[in-house]
């Protein structure tokens, strides 16, 4: 076991933890701020990685390509949205149904399971290949840009009047209707944003790896709770502010990829990192529970003090 | 002021659990009119404030509040007329966000929201007056989130943010009784307080005969879906505890809870 080899891997898990922090930044919505668990997510990925590749190939410049990810994106979300909303579909199932559609939407758009995008050939953001130089192309730089970007838009947008009535939706339910707010738009516009991002994410990891694949997005929505989670485990104390929060679940991101580097680097192998993953997410989303469950034991027992 | 015709509701039709909630029920409320509403459990006391909140469909029947049908409105357009405070002190306020949100958001009921600022600085200053007049000390709190507050607190909070923009109609579902007696007391005082400085269209759900003879103007029973007794005026006045028990026994209601019985 090679130390310099995991110190050699470190700039890709900063370039590519960013990336997925933009993900999980979009899981953040949904799961924190709309209290719904969107699973619509591992196929969004693969969408916005897809329809920029392709708009790319079509020859349209590189921020027409992102901004066609991010509508694309948008669709999905509006999709899930419909899905629970008009036809009143669980919003987990709703999510499953897109994700399934959006496999073969995915290979609709790509033509084939598999689509490389070189940066040699095409004016890319991000490329693999720039991480180790010094520069304004920097992969690490350009992802570390669009977090700090999107976190900036998103803290404005929910100190608004609709980002407002969004935070109330995830909130409460009854007294959001009360006061006037439809819960309806409110849930599809949260997992519209959400998914936009999912896919503004998908496209910039197109372009840093080099191609986009169908299977790509695959447990997306495992890694990208498991940002959301260590975040908050790790900086819930000293990060109380919103745009730190968000700024919290990027980190996590950063710290899962470098978990999942050095468990490869300790000799696992990659085909067993979605089980390790599963289990560290289903543990620390168990941690509430567990501790309620505890807490109502020692409350029986007359712990309590106003029991 | 609000009219109901006729109304409506059936839960569960066809099945076992099967219950008229809503008998055909009428009720004409006059602007500035303060109603309590009394009745045995499962009377349909609940079922009647929520029928006009919107929460669900009516089988038949009408709803119009100052002469507009609202019977088709869903219940986030209806609430541009309507401020409601529930029994459950859960559920009229957002826990993770703070006071000033809450107000901030109960401000802009009825209203488009748009990209403009969700609370401005202008905003607190106004909130923190208002808060006042609940003599809990809030006002002193305002970023405090609301999730931290007592139920008592929030229950005050929320009757604040439904009367924050006047409200055609203020819906009040038990709000006291989930409330230490001496927390109820102090909810109550604020109730009487804002629903007559506004001269609010009050209809107020409570299992406290006495609460319901001291307060309001016009007292109103429900057994089975239906209202029973309805009076107002003078008579009101001179209404006592005795008077509402011997009514409810002639109405052959017997599942009178201990609650009230003792108030
Ligand atoms: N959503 C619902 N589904 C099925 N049945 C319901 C529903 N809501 C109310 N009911 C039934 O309708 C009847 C009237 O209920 P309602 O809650 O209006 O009574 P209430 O007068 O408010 O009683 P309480 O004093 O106990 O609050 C009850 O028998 C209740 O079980
Ligand atoms: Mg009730």
């Amino acid at each position: 076991m090679d130390i310099m080899s995991l110190v050699n891997a470190l700039p890709s898990v900063a370039a590519q933890g960013l990336i997925w922090g933009i993900m999980a930044i979009g899981v953040f919505i949904t799961f924190r701020i709309l209290d719904v668990a969107d699973l619509t997510v591992d196929g969004t990925l693969c969408t916005g990685g897809a329809t920029f590749i392709m708009l790319t190939m079509a020859g349209a410049n590189v921020w027409a390509a992102m901004l066609g990810a991010f509508c694309a994106g948008l669709m999905a979300g509006l999709l899930t949205g419909l899905f629970h909303t008009a036809c009143g579909i669980p919003a987990i199932l709703a999510g499953i149904l897109t994700q399934l559609a959006l496999y073969s939407i995915n290979l609709r758009i790509m033509g084939q399971a598999n689509r490389p995008v070189s940066s040699r050939q095409y004016d890319l953001l991000v490329s693999q290949q720039d991480v180790r130089e010094v520069g304004l192309h920097n992969p690490i730089l350009v992802s570390a840009l669009f977090v700090i970007v999107i976190i900036a838009l998103l803290y404005w947008f929910f100190g608004t009047e609709l980002g407002s009535s969004l935070r109330a939706t995830g909130a409460n339910l009854a007294m959001s209707r009360a006061q006037g707010i439809n819960v309806n738009v409110t849930k599809v516009l949260g997992l519209m944003l959400s998914n936009g991002l999912v896919a503004l994410s998908g496209a910039l990891l197109a372009q840093y790896q080099g191609f986009a694949d169908v299977n790509m997005g695959r447990g997306a929505i495992v890694i990208g709770l498991a940002a959301v989670i260590i975040g908050e485990v790790i900086f819930s104390r000293i990060f109380r502010n919103f745009a730190l929060r968000l700024l919290a679940v990027a980190i996590g991101a950063v710290i899962y990829y470098l978990v999942y580097q050095v468990v490869i680097w300790l000799g696992l192998k990659t085909d067993d990192m979605k089980l390790i993953t599963a289990l560290i997410v289903a543990f620390f989303l168990a941690i509430p529970f567990w501790k309620g469950r505890y807490f109502d034991r020692w409350m029986k027992r007359g712990g309590g003090d106003r029991a | 002021m609000l009219e109901l015709r006729n109304i409506c509701k059936t839960f569960n039709p066809g099945t076992v659990n099967e219950k008229v909630a809503l008998n055909g029920l009428s009720l004409r409320l006059e602007e500035g009119e303060f109603v309590t509403v009394i009745g045995g459990n499962g009377a349909g006391k609940s079922t009647m404030l929520n029928a006009v909140a919107g929460t669900f469909p009516l089988d038949a029947g009408q709803i119009l509040i100052d002469g507009v049908d609202v019977t088709r409105l869903p219940e986030h357009r209806r609430a541009r007329y309507i401020g409601r405070v529930f029994q459950d002190p859960m559920m009229g306020t957002a826990p993770t966000m703070q006071i000033e949100e809450n107000l901030a958001l109960a401000a802009r009921r009825g209203k488009r929201r748009t990209l403009r600022p969700g609370i401005t600085k202008k905003e607190r200053a106004e909130y923190a007056e208002r808060l006042k007049i609940l003599d809990l000390g809030l006002e002193d709190r305002m970023t405090t989130k609301v999730g931290l507050l007592s139920g008592g607190q929030r229950q005050a909070l929320t009757l604040l943010m439904a009367s924050l923009v006047k409200p055609k109609l203020l819906l009040l579902d038990e709000h006291t009784a989930a409330l230490d007696p001496k927390t109820a007391a102090k909810v109550l005082e604020a109730t009487e307080k804002i629903v007559t400085r506004d001269r609010l269209t009050t209809l107020m759900i409570t299992h406290n005969m006495k609460d319901a003879i001291t307060y309001g103007d016009r007292l109103i029973m429900m057994k089975d879906g239906q209202i029973i007794f309805d009076i107002s005026g003078e008579e009101k006045k001179k209404l006592t505890v005795e008077d509402l028990l011997d009514k409810f026994k002639v109405a052959g209601e017997d599942d009178l809870s201990d609650k009230m019985i003792l108030s």
